[in-house]
This record gives C-alpha cells, structure tokens and sequence, in this order.
C-alpha cells in the first residue's frame, strides 16, 4: 500500500493557472492537537494553505497524515486548537460543518461510489439536493465533468461495472460537480493497479493546471515533484518538515525525512 | 535460448465449453444414483412416497366429502375431509360476525385493495407515488369508513363484529406497513450518537423483544383499560394492532440495524463529504443499500408476524383460526372430520399468503441484484 512509485508523467505542465494566493487564506489550522481515545494523533499542527496551493503530505503509515486532511471537512474531530476553512472555523456546530463541506471535495482511497446509483446519479445526488440544482442542469454538468475525466460514454452504468481507474475518476467528477474551492485527496492511486494509476494522475494534473487548491496524502512523489508547490513531511503525527519540491527531494534536513526518502527513492 | 525463455506467438481463441452429458439417463444417473448411497436414499424416498401417498390422498381426495356435500355423507365410519363443511362455512371464516346484508362492504374493501397492491408490487407499472399515496393514505380512511360505517348513511358494524380472515389481514397488514418505518428510525436511533435517543430506543427495542407477544397483547386488553380513565375505552382491534404493531418494529428494528452495519463506514463518509445532510445519507445511500441486504429477514418477519396474528385470538378478537376454532362447536356439522378439516383449512390459507410472500420476496432480491443465489 505504501509502495511509492515515480509513475511517469510525460507532458509538460502547463502553469499559466497555477498561482498561489498571497493574501487569499483557504486553509488556517493553528496548533491543532487530535486523540484517539489516548493515541495522541496529532499533535501542535500548524499550517496555513493559500488559495491556488498544491500540497502533498507524504509520510510513512501511521503518521496522521490521513487524520489530518479528515480533519479539514471534519469527518474527523479535532479536540483542541482552531482549524479555520474558507473563513468558516470548524466547530461542533452542524451547520457550519455542513457550510465547509460544500465547499471542499474529498477523494478517497477506495472510491467509496455510491454502488445502488448510476454514474450520473452518483454526480448529480449531491447538485441537486444539496445545492438545489435543478436535475436537467445538474445532469448537464454532470456530462460536463465526466468528458473532463474523459468517461462520458460511462454515465449510465453502475459503478461496478468500471476499473478501478475508472472509478476513482468517477469520484473526482463526483466532487468537482459541487464546485468546491478545495480539494482533499487522501491516498487517491493506493487501491489502484498499476495501469490505472497514471490515468487518475492525469485527472489530478489537469485539476492542478485549472488552479484548484488541493491537498494531497500521496505516495506519488514523480507528482510531488512536478505538481506540488510545496510538500508536507509527517511522522508521529507532526509536521517534521516541509519545502518546496525541489529541495525537499534533493536537500532533506530532518534524519527521519532522509531516512524515509532512502527508503521510497531508489 | 535458455530452458526457461518462451515467448508466445499465437493467443489462444476463447472457445465453447464442453457440452455435458444430457438426456433423462443421465440425469437420473447423476441425481438419483450416483452411488451407493445415493441409491439407497432414492429407494428409500421412493418407499415413503409409496407408504405416504395413498393415505393422504384418500383423506383429501377419494374418501373425501365435495362441497355441496351434506352432513350425513361426513358421518360416515372412515370418511375423508368434510369440504362441504368448509364450503358451508366459509363465509364465517372470511368475515367473522360481519352482517350478511353488508358483505358487500368487505368485498370492496379485499377488491379495492387487490386493485392497489398488485400495480405497486408490479415493478413495471408506473405511476407508483400516485399507486403508493392511494394505498397507504387513502385506502386506509376508506376501509375504516366502509368497514365501521356510521358515515354515509352506512350502518355502523362495531370492530367486534368483524372476523375471520378479514381481521387477520388487517392486522398483518397494518402491522406489517408500520413495523417497517418504526422499525426504520428505531435502528437509527440505536445507532445515533445522542445518548438520550440511543437509551431511548435500546430500552424500547429491548423491552418489547423480551416479552412475548401474547404478554403484551394481555397487556393491552386486560391491563391498559385499568389504569384508563372510567368511561374511556379504546377499541379491542385498535389495541391488539398497535400491540402487533410495537412488538413487530422492535423485531424489524434490529433486522435492519444488521443492514447498517453492513454498509461500510465510507459510504457515510463519502455523503458527509459531499454536504449531504444526515436524512439524506441515511435516505439516498445508507437505507436503499441497508434494506436490500436485509430483504430476506424482512420478509421472514412479515411471515411470522402474518402467522402471529392467530395469537389475537386469545384476548377475544375472532381472526382466521378463531373463527375455524369458534366453528368447530357447531353442531349441526358435528362429524369426525369437522374440526380437522377446519384446521387443514385455516394452515392452507395462512400457507398461500405467507408462501406468496416468500416467493415475491425471491423474485425482489433477483431483480435488485442481491442476497443469496438459490
């Protein structure tokens, strides 16, 4: 599962959108600590992601890595410490952890569709009954996002029916379809073969070249390299260091940090 | 080249499996005496059918009496089934002490309902919210209308002179519609994170699971009326219902929690995510995925709840085998026969609803995909 691979992205980048903010905070988490039961998880986070960022926390199992990014629309719990998305900070209040996760989109490690519903109602649930779109007009930009991830000819089909690629691009329209001003990816290519990885990978590419802010828990570090602009190193539920790319991979300072890269890069 | 090294240069062409052996021989060869043992049970079921057979079809068929038969030909040394009672009295049987003159009014009511359950259990035929608001809506104001009467002109017919199979078919039929949405929210509550409400369904579920249904239905129309104030009464029917009613969501309630639980954590988190609010996720992808795993425990509690309604008998309500019970005592078809033939009855009558409803549940799990394969 923690197997990293440097698949290979074989085009130029095209980096006209990709600007980061430099006054529009999307991100703000200060000092957040988390436990599970007495597992402290995660401990004195601070991080502050700018609209327009491409991170990608790398780190080995176990590190929180995951827990982190789950705590940015809440499906996990964060007990101490603030964590303030788009302004809105995350508390116990439902409404406002209603109002966040509108506005970010998750992707997970295994897909998690919605196997009962077709593709297209898959995109379209959320649209209309969230947003209140009405069905013409989200089945409309339903078919829109799915000539994105390039699997219209797909959209009446049950997820079943579709490679795990498939799927996992399915789940990426799935969120886009609600328009979210942040994307979470947590271990997107894990569950995925070989084949299928580079197929998501130029999904998330092509997101990143759109200027979406994104969040990436990835062993992919061939994509850490290129699309990244910053990347985030965790163990033992801290952040250990972070850098831009370029000198994260070839000028780690942290032992654990050079450790870990001798380990995944050959 | 090595020993090792090979490269293919042709792909094998997918090509039809070997067609099997067929024919009767070879059926009766591969199903009834493929060894020894399989040989020795086929003769020995064989034997038994032999033994079994004849008997049975004397008693139901060749000694039997027909309907249109007379009490004397059922007072025969050695008679059959006394049809001709059940023919003769069949009328008890469906509607109790209900009045000849207004038979009618049952009628209406079992056509009026046929005409509605069958379109909304026939998949292919549309129009099913308007089919769904008649039956569960409508249809029930109507037949308490037509059934009480007192409205309209109608000659009011008080609940304890209904009967029979009528009254057996309200009550599963009642229990059955609202068992399912109680039960609904009673698994949900379980499973809530709000300790008041999860106590509060705990405690419900486990109370009435615990005690046994004629218990609660004692309850109900012994015990209720004295702590009722004087001069208030309820209904004996409407007791015994919401008495089947309760004890029969407690049961659903935790068939479905077994659903819940198999319904992986990231398909909560995957509607979380995207905004969905609680009632929808249980609503559009918990519940839909939850009850069709659990198609075959709901219908196996619809099954025995039908067959519990027989246990109403006991406070005094004269259901199917009450009436079939009651019936026995009637001299004027005294015969050796009587009583069984009228217990043959009522277990063929209980045997082809509950039976309909396996099988409809069958035909359900194939066509939403899911459960086992027979």
């Amino acid at each position: 599962m923690s197997q990293a691979s440097e698949a290979v992205i074989d085009r130029d980048i095209d980096r006209h959108n990709m600007q980061v903010s430099s006054t529009d905070v999307a991100i703000e988490i200060i000092n957040m600590n988390k436990w599970f039961g007495d597992f402290h998880v995660l401990r004195d986070i601070n991080l502050r992601v700018m609209s327009g960022e491409r991170i990608v926390i790398a780190g080995p199992s176990g590190s929180g890595k995951s827990t982190l990014i789950r705590c940015i629309n809440r499906l996990e719990e964060h007990q101490k410490g603030q964590l303030i998305v788009q302004g809105t900070e995350l508390t116990s209040d439902l409404k406002r952890v209603d109002e966040v996760r509108r506005e970010v989109g998750m992707v997970f490690q295994h897909f998690n569709l919605f196997p009962h519903l077709t593709i297209l109602q898959n995109l379209t649930l959320a649209p209309i009954w969230v947003r209140g779109v009405p069905k013409a007009q989200a089945e409309e930009m339903a078919m829109m996002y799915l000539e994105r991830v390039k699997i219209p000819e797909q959209a009446q089909k049950f997820p079943g029916q579709l490679s795990g690629g498939q799927q996992q691009r399915v789940a990426i329209a799935r969120s886009l379809c609600m328009s979210p001003k942040i994307m979470l990816f947590d271990e997107p290519t894990s569950a995925l073969d070989p084949e299928m990885v580079k197929e998501v990978l130029e999904v998330m590419i092509s997101l990143a070249e759109s200027g979406m802010t994104m969040i990436c828990v990835t062993h992919e570090m061939g994509f850490a390299r290129q699309v990244a602009n910053r990347v985030i190193f965790m163990d033992q539920g801290q952040i250990i260091e972070q850098n831009e790319p370029e000198a994260f991979f070839s000028n780690p300072q942290h032992e654990r940090t050079k450790l870990f890269l001798s380990q995944i890069l050959h | 080249m090595s020993e090792t090294a090979y490269v293919r240069t042709e792909m094998v062409p997918s090509l039809p499996a070997p067609s099997r052996s067929s024919g009767f021989v070879a059926w009766l060869r591969k199903n009834l005496f493929a060894s020894v043992g399989d040989t020795l049970l086929t003769l020995v079921g064989a034997a038994f059918l032999i033994w079994a057979i004849p008997p049975l079809y004397s008693f139901f068929i060749g000694n039997a009496v027909p309907p249109g038969g007379t009490v004397e030909q059922c007072r025969v040394e050695s008679v059959g089934a006394c049809w001709a009672y059940i023919a003769a009295r069949v009328n008890f049987f469906i509607y109790g002490f209900y009045p000849i003159s207004e038979y009618w009014r049952p009628n209406t009511v079992f056509a009026l309902g046929a005409l509605l359950l069958i379109p909304l259990l026939w998949p292919r035929i549309p129009f099913k919210r308007l089919n769904a608001l008649l039956f569960f809506v409508v249809f029930p104001v109507v037949v308490y209308v037509l059934l009480n009467g007192g409205m309209f002109g109608l000659r009011p017919v008080p609940t304890e002179q209904w009967g029979g199979l009528l009254v057996t078919l309200i009550i599963s039929l009642v229990g059955i519609i609202c068992s399912i949405p109680l039960g609904i929210l009673l698994a949900l509550g379980r499973q809530s994170k709000l300790p008041i409400i999860k106590t509060l369904c705990v405690l419900f579920i486990e109370l009435w699971r615990a005690v046994p249904l004629i218990t609660v239905l004692f309850m109900a129309s012994i015990m209720l009326p004295l702590f009722m104030p004087q001069g208030m009464t309820v209904d004996k029917l409407l007791r015994a219902l919401v008495g089947v009613t309760l004890f029969s969501s407690a049961y659903m309630a935790e068939v479905i929690r077994g659903g819940l639980q198999a319904i992986g954590r990231g398909q909560y988190e995957a509607g979380a995510s995207l905004g969905l609010n609680y009632w929808q996720r249980m609503g559009f992808i918990v519940l839909p995925q939850a009850l069709k795993h659990v198609i075959p425990g709901i219908v196996n509690n619809f099954i025995s709840l039908f067959k519990d309604t027989s246990l109403v008998s006991i406070v005094g309500i004269f259901d199917l085998l009450n009436t079939i019970q009651a019936a026995t005592a009637d001299i004027n078809w005294a015969a050796p026969t009587q009583a069984v033939t009228g217990y043959v009855f009522a277990a063929a009558v209980y045997w082809v609803f509950c039976f309909s409803m396996s099988r409809y549940s069958l035909y359900m799990e194939r066509r939403l995909n899911t459960g086992h394969k027979r």
